[in-house]
């Protein structure tokens, strides 16, 4: 009885279902914890996790070459089939070009991000986020479409070059093996450059991210240390931005090895890794095979990420 | 040998706003200069001009009688340690330490030696391996204080560097720095806001308000000479008592000095009392009124103590021994530890006061 008044006396009950309920909470605050938590983490657990162990154990099922069923037996058979000439190629094709694009929106991303952190302010720093994200908030395929227009060989850029009487240097290029083809919008320049087109906003928003928390004093402290600005920018700006990089380098990379749509409109008609999972879990069925493919950029990712790790990319987090 | 600053009408603007008004200023080879005043004054702005982190807008800076205004940073001779450390977070204390040997190209023998030094001299050599995030505040602090000893710099540059710190390291990193600087012998120049450590780390101390100089001088003349009210009530811990006077009690001598001559009877003055000077022994000089105490702070052997005098006024006295709250005091003080300010801030010298002060 006593125990009971003694209890009142500290926390007056609150009348009604919802009072009680978060009397409970208060003074339970794990399970509060436990079911504020458990709906996103059973969405992320079961739909997204879920998934692709799903997709993980289909590609180590194989297709029964003339039911075209899938056969639900445990076997390497998908694996051996993923690297055979034609699909490796469709791999080390897929790689370089988000390499290639990853480097090149790193390399044009960084002295934009560089001034927009440094330098820009009030109303140069609103027109560069404008600038940055306007992109963003236009369709992709209309984007894409508009620089088929751009690249084509009676666009807009082979007009602009004839007037610059520039025309041979197109000409030149697009006569290279690999890169060239026969207009711009047909070749992989004209992918690469619509690639990197279109994941510049990813690379250059972290990069600037990471250069604005640089303190300002560690600059300063570089060049009263002695340092030329060439040695501050290797051993101080560089590795403390290094973790930007690397964050926009996985927008970029994952971006383009996911991609589809871009090297199916601009570009020569081979496939991307995007490209071929499309056509082997659409016509092909062949959907272990589709499996194996996005298997692929997750396998790939996952190194350059313990790479990038390795070489202290994230030291200075 | 030490190295000599001198600022000739040093001048900064920002823009057409100008924080920096002229300043001149010698400071002696091997000097332990302080620059103290209150946030905003243009201590940092200064220290900065010196380092070469900020462009002088007009006048020069003199190192060893060298024009320095156009020298980059790393060509001045000199280490600054900042306030926030502003060590490299990718890096170890080692490699922080290293880092400015590094860029000169030093070679990797000589660098261990002077790092190793460094290290033993601040005692954080078992902390060589650590990166900063994984050090105490202290810690950080020793690091950017090596950081700029191993430059074997000509002279060197503190902006506030123990004001991340908390109470009882400030006390002992401040004892550190001195010696330190006592050992080495080096030209140093120190910012702080805070008088106390200007007081105690020393040997010149330039007093600092809107970007011009209010004063400069030793910590002891500063305290015993303040040549304003500013100064007066800057430097010195509790703050100096101004009380206002009436000019008519007051005889002035036929060769003072100072504001004397522009004195006005109707315009009452400023007198200024440390807190310390003040006492209940009948013997000492002149009689300050009946005191009425309103709240005490005990800190053992001494108390300050808060009274209100007769017009008022708010007056702070350190006592030796005890006093209660409610209690009336009989105050006195010598008047050769007073001060007497003009209408216009500036001390007054040879004036007497009479006996017994009526304040106004
Ligand atoms: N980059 C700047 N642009 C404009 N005004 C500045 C700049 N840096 C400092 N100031 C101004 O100069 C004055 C002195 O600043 P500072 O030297 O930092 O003062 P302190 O170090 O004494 O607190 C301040 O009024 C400050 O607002
Ligand atoms: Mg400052």
């Amino acid at each position: 009885m006593s125990a009971i008044t003694g209890e009142q006396a500290i926390s007056t009950q609150r009348s009604g279902l919802a009072g009680r309920i978060s009397d409970f909470f208060w003074k339970h605050p794990h399970v509060f914890l436990a079911v504020m938590l458990a709906p996103p983490l059973l969405w992320l657990g079961i739909i997204y996790l879920g998934s692709l162990l799903a997709l993980l154990l289909q590609s180590f099922f194989s297709i029964d070459d003339y039911s075209g069923l899938v056969n639900y037996e445990f076997t390497l058979a998908t694996y051996g089939q993923l690297l055979n000439e034609t699909n490796l190629d469709i791999i080390i094709r897929t790689v370089c070009m988000a390499a290639i694009v990853t480097l090149f929106s790193a390399l044009i991303a960084f002295p934009i991000a560089y001034y927009a952190a440094r330098y820009a302010r009030g109303k140069w720093k609103a027109l560069f986020y404008l600038g940055v994200m306007l992109p963003l908030w236009s369709s992709y395929l209309v984007k894409i479409y508009a620089w088929k227009l751009i690249l084509a060989k009676e666009g807009i850029l082979t007009w602009l070059l004839t007037k610059l009487n520039l025309l041979w240097l197109l000409d030149a290029w697009l006569s290279l093996p690999v890169i060239g083809g026969n207009s711009l919008s047909v070749s992989y320049t004209g992918t690469f450059i619509v690639f990197v087109y279109v994941w510049m906003p990813f690379m250059i928003l972290p990069i600037q991210a990471s250069l604005e928390r640089v303190p300002v004093n560690l600059i300063e402290a570089s060049s009263d240390l002695g340092s030329t600005p060439q040695q501050t920018f290797r051993h101080v700006l560089f590795p403390l931005a290094l973790p930007g990089i690397v964050a926009g380098s996985i927008f970029t990379f994952s971006l383009t090895l996911g991609d589809y749509i871009i090297p199916q409109i601009i570009g020569s008609s081979r496939l991307f890794i995007g490209q071929a999972v499309y056509a082997q879990q659409g016509t092909a069925g062949n959907i272990p095979l589709a499996a194996a493919f996005t298997v692929v950029p997750i396998v790939i990712m996952g190194l350059y990420l313990w790479a990038a790790r390795r070489m202290g990319a994230f030291d200075a987090l | 040998m030490a190295t000599a600053v001198e600022l000739q009408n040093v001048v900064k603007s920002y823009g057409n706003l100008q924080v920096i008004h002229g300043v001149n200023l010698t400071i002696d080879p091997g000097e332990f200069t302080v620059f103290v005043g209150p946030s905003g004054c243009g201590k940092s702005t200064l220290l900065r001009m010196i380092a070469g982190l900020e462009a002088i807008s007009d006048g020069d800076l003199l190192i060893d009688g060298e024009r320095m205004n156009a020298v980059t940073p790393s060509e001045r001779g000199i280490a600054m340690v900042f306030q926030s450390y502003a060590l490299y977070p990718h890096m170890s204390v080692y490699k922080n330490l290293a880092f400015g040997l590094e860029t000169a190209r030093l070679p990797r023998a000589e660098i261990a030696k002077r790092v190793l030094r460094a290290a033993e001299i601040l005692q954080i050599e078992p902390l060589l391996n650590r990166k900063p995030k994984q050090l105490s505040g202290g810690q950080r602090q020793r690091v950017a204080i090596g950081r700029a000893i191993v430059r074997e710099p000509k002279i060197f540059l503190f902006d506030e560097p123990l004001s991340n710190l908390d109470a009882e390291l400030r006390v002992q990193m401040r004892v550190e720095i001195a010696k330190l600087q006592q050992r080495l012998g080096n030209t140093t120049i120190y910012v702080t806001h805070d008088q106390v450590e200007a007081m105690t780390m020393a040997d010149k101390i330039v007093v600092l308000r809107d970007g011009r100089i209010e004063q400069v001088g030793a910590p002891l003349d500063l305290y015993n000479h303040p040549r304003n009210l500013f100064v007066a009530g800057f430097i010195g811990s509790p703050k100096m008592n101004f009380l206002q006077i009436s000019a008519a009690e007051i005889e002035v001598d036929a060769d003072a000095t100072g504001s004397a001559a522009g004195r006005r009877p109707d315009i009452p003055m400023t007198l200024g009392i440390r807190p310390e000077h003040i006492t209940i022994d009948p013997n000492t000089g002149a009689a300050l009124g009946p005191l009425k105490v309103v709240l005490v702070e005990s800190l053992g052997g001494q108390t300050v103590v808060y009274a209100t005098a007769a017009n008022g006024q708010t007056i702070t006295v350190v006592l030796d021994g005890q006093v209660a709250v409610g209690e009336t005091l009989e105050a006195f003080f010598d008047p050769a530890k007073a001060h007497l300010f003009a209408a216009d801030g500036n001390v007054m010298t040879g004036a007497r006061l009479p006996h017994i002060i009526k304040l106004v």
